[in-house]
């Protein structure tokens, strides 16, 4: 038997656990807000084509439209200005490798229950490390923040002076980047950075160091409360778009029973 | 005085829907003149260019001179009540149902006699005034009123017949996030509208005009984005029924022409709200107002769109979002034709810049929520097609009358 034959009998009889962590595509999901002279996020839109009926007698099928960046999605380099010469940093050049990997979990809900603005710095991650051991590198690590269950208005939780949620400092993003060479960054909040992320130097740090070092991000995620801090594995394929700068995707993760 | 119009009960679920049927419509086209000043709630009469008579009814020659330059110009419409009578019934299914049914002849002072529907409250050989307004059927008649205000004068049954008045009519505004949503259905609160639906998109990005629609009794928010077909659908199967006035005041707008902006994408925003919103809008609630367009006193009455007067003739400083408009406008149109078996009218409120971010550079004059709001209510009183609010809108459709041309090329204004 080998690695893959002992996975495939593992997911057969259950021992491996498949959860999704990834939002249902719904016209009304909340997608970034930026000033309203700036071009905007397009919402997931579905319009009937036919449905059994005199458009389309057997069949039943809709057009979608939306952004690369709406609803659980995935970002590419070449999204940030920092990441625009990055090699194969759209998602149709990534190697298909990077869409597979193992995935560290850094469990940030209490902090993020008690601060809107809960900053994921490098000594909550050296906390983490002490007791689950260095971050291995090119791994993807998940800031669990249960953001996923706020509902409504709470969830970009905006404010006169833009939204509020949590987010990595530059000091933490850069640690995971330079130190630990992870392989991307992913959150449950709107963007992988913090709400106020632009007053931050640089702004949006997360954006800005991930991408610029050809890292890459996901965003929106859900049930990150349903994963170890340790040994699950991410499933991240996006679509294949030319020269696209993210995508919506399924987000996977295969998780040994028990271990969550 | 007229009785006042008693709140309408609730609707007896057990009894069958009431059909829309017709006054009858067709007309020469020498009178569709009278239409055409009645959609704009204007009383207009027939003048001979050769000999000044005024004439009526509507015809091709002068009746004085036989000349051919017949000129429809505001006419003085005040004269003296000389005959009336009550019609009880009627071979037109319409009139049947109305009856019994005021008419008269009044003798103007401007010259003609004229056969036309009379208010209650006219007294016979007293001075009376006359409008110009659409029937059901969207063509043009008169009715004789009092001179002076009588008391409930807007609750005669014949004069509410031929306008769409809010009292005690339900009312859908499609987008409580405009700034003028607080202060449109206060106006049709005060008209006496029995509800106001607020449409509200997007709840999980607040907005300031909220908490003033909260406040109101009377306004009840539901979810609706005019971007997005299912929920267009589901406001529309929830209270669809019961709508009997839809204002439709949705507005997606960015400055800049064609080559300010080097994408699509906001052009693309523009027609999704200003257009296809409309036409979501359409599908989704047409069907059930025309189907209700006899249904009582609080019976379908009334489609608005509030658009810009820049439908018309476009100002490139807003060439993308006019091109929407224009758009929107001759969308409208057809709505206006589909609707109008079901004697469901169409009106546009056309407006020239109002206050608001989008036209922060644009010098004043600009109109204020509460300047529109009136021109609605206004507008719904009279019935009319086509509501000019504020000054430039009226100027500029003067000036498209003159010449489309040359309006066009003065706002292009001037080249270097
Ligand atoms: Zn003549």
């Amino acid at each position: 038997m080998n690695a893959l034959t002992q996975m495939a009998t593992a997911l057969t009889r259950g021992e491996i656990e498949v959860v999704d962590l990834t939002h249902t595509l719904d016209p009304d999901f909340p997608v970034i807000i930026l000033p309203p002279e700036f071009g905007q996020c397009a919402r997931f839109r579905m319009e009937e084509v036919s449905a059994y009926d005199h458009r389309g007698p057997a069949w039943k099928w809709h057009n979608i439209s939306m952004s690369e960046h709406t609803g659980t999605h995935f970002d590419a380099p070449v999204h940030w200005v920092s990441g625009r010469n990055v090699a194969n940093g759209a998602v149709d050049e990534i190697p298909a490798e990077a869409f597979i990997g193992p995935v560290c979990v850094i469990d940030c809900s209490e902090g993020a229950a008690q601060d809107d603005d809960f900053e994921l710095t490098p000594e909550i991650i050296a906390e983490w490390e002490a007791t689950n051991g260095r971050i291995p590198e090119n791994t993807w690590v998940l800031m669990r923040t249960d953001w996923s269950k706020r509902r409504g208005a709470d969830y970009l939780n905006m404010r006169e002076d833009g939204p509020h949620s949590p987010g990595p400092t530059p000091e933490a993003i850069r640690l995971l980047v330079e130190e630990r060479g992870i392989r991307g960054f992913g959150t449950e909040t709107v963007g992988t950075d913090a709400g106020q992320g632009m007053h931050y130097a640089p702004p949006y740090p997360a954006h800005y160091i991930l991408h610029g070092n050809g890292r890459y991000g996901l965003q929106c995620l859900t049930g990150l409360d349903q994963l170890p801090a340790t040994g699950a594995m991410l499933i991240c394929p996006p679509l294949k778009i030319r020269n696209g700068t993210g995508s919506p995707l399924r987000v996977l993760a295969l998780v040994p029973k028990g271990a969550s | 005085m007229t009785d006042p119009l008693a709140r309408p009960p609730k609707k007896n679920p057990q009894k069958v829907q009431t059909v829309p049927v017709l006054p009858p419509s067709f007309r020469s086209r020498a009178a569709m003149g009278l239409t055409a000043a009645a959609a704009e709630g204007r009383f207009k009469l027939q003048h001979c260019a050769e000999c000044g008579t005024v004439q009526y009814p509507p015809r091709d020659a002068c009746v004085s001179c036989l000349g051919l330059e017949l000129l429809w110009k505001d006419t003085d419409p005040v004269g003296e009540l000389i005959a009336d009578t009550i019609v009880h019934t009627s071979p037109n299914l319409y009139f049947r149902r109305q009856a019994p049914w005021r008419c008269g002849t009044v003798r103007l002072s401007a010259g003609p006699s004229i056969f036309c529907h009379v208010h209650g409250d006219c007294v016979k050989g007293s001075e009376v005034r006359l409008l110009s307004r659409l029937d059901r059927a969207g063509q043009g008649v008169l009715i004789a009123i009092p001179k002076e205000t009588t008391p409930n004068m807007a609750d005669d049954p014949e004069l509410r017949e031929l306008g769409a008045d809010p009292k005690h009519r339900r009312v859908l505004i499609t987008d409580g996030r405009q700034p003028g949503a607080p202060a449109l259905a206060k106006a049709l609160l005060d008209a006496g509208a029995m509800t106001v639906f607020v449409g509200e998109g997007e709840t999980w990005r607040p907005y300031p005009e909220r908490s003033a629609l909260e406040k109101m009794d009377g306004v009840n928010l539901m979810p609706l984005d005019l971007t997005d077909t299912s929920s267009v659908v589901e406001l529309a199967g929830e209270i669809g029924g019961k709508v009997d006035i839809l204002i439709n005041n949705a507005r997606f707008m960015r400055p800049g022409g064609v080559l300010a902006r080097g994408d699509t994408a906001f052009a693309r925003d523009e027609m999704e709200v200003n257009y296809l919103g409309l036409m979501r809008l359409a599908q989704a609630f047409g069907p059930g107002m025309k189907a209700r367009g006899a249904d009582g006193i609080n019976n379908a009455a009334a489609w608005v769109n509030i658009l810009s007067i820049n439908a018309i003739a476009n100002d490139p400083a807003y060439g993308s979002f006019n091109a929407s408009q224009a758009a929107a406008l001759s969308l409208a149109q057809s709505l206006r034709a589909e609707l109008r078996p079901g004697g469901v009218k169409v009106m546009t409120v056309f407006c020239g810049p109002t206050d608001d971010d989008w036209y922060q550079d644009v010098p004043p004059p600009k109109l204020l929520p509460g300047a529109i709001a009136r021109s609605v209510v206004q507008g719904l009183r009279d019935g009319v097609e086509d509501v000019l609010c504020g000054d430039v809108a009226k100027d500029y459709a003067e000036r498209w009358r003159q010449d489309p041309r040359v309006l066009e090329r003065e706002l292009a204004g001037d080249v270097g």
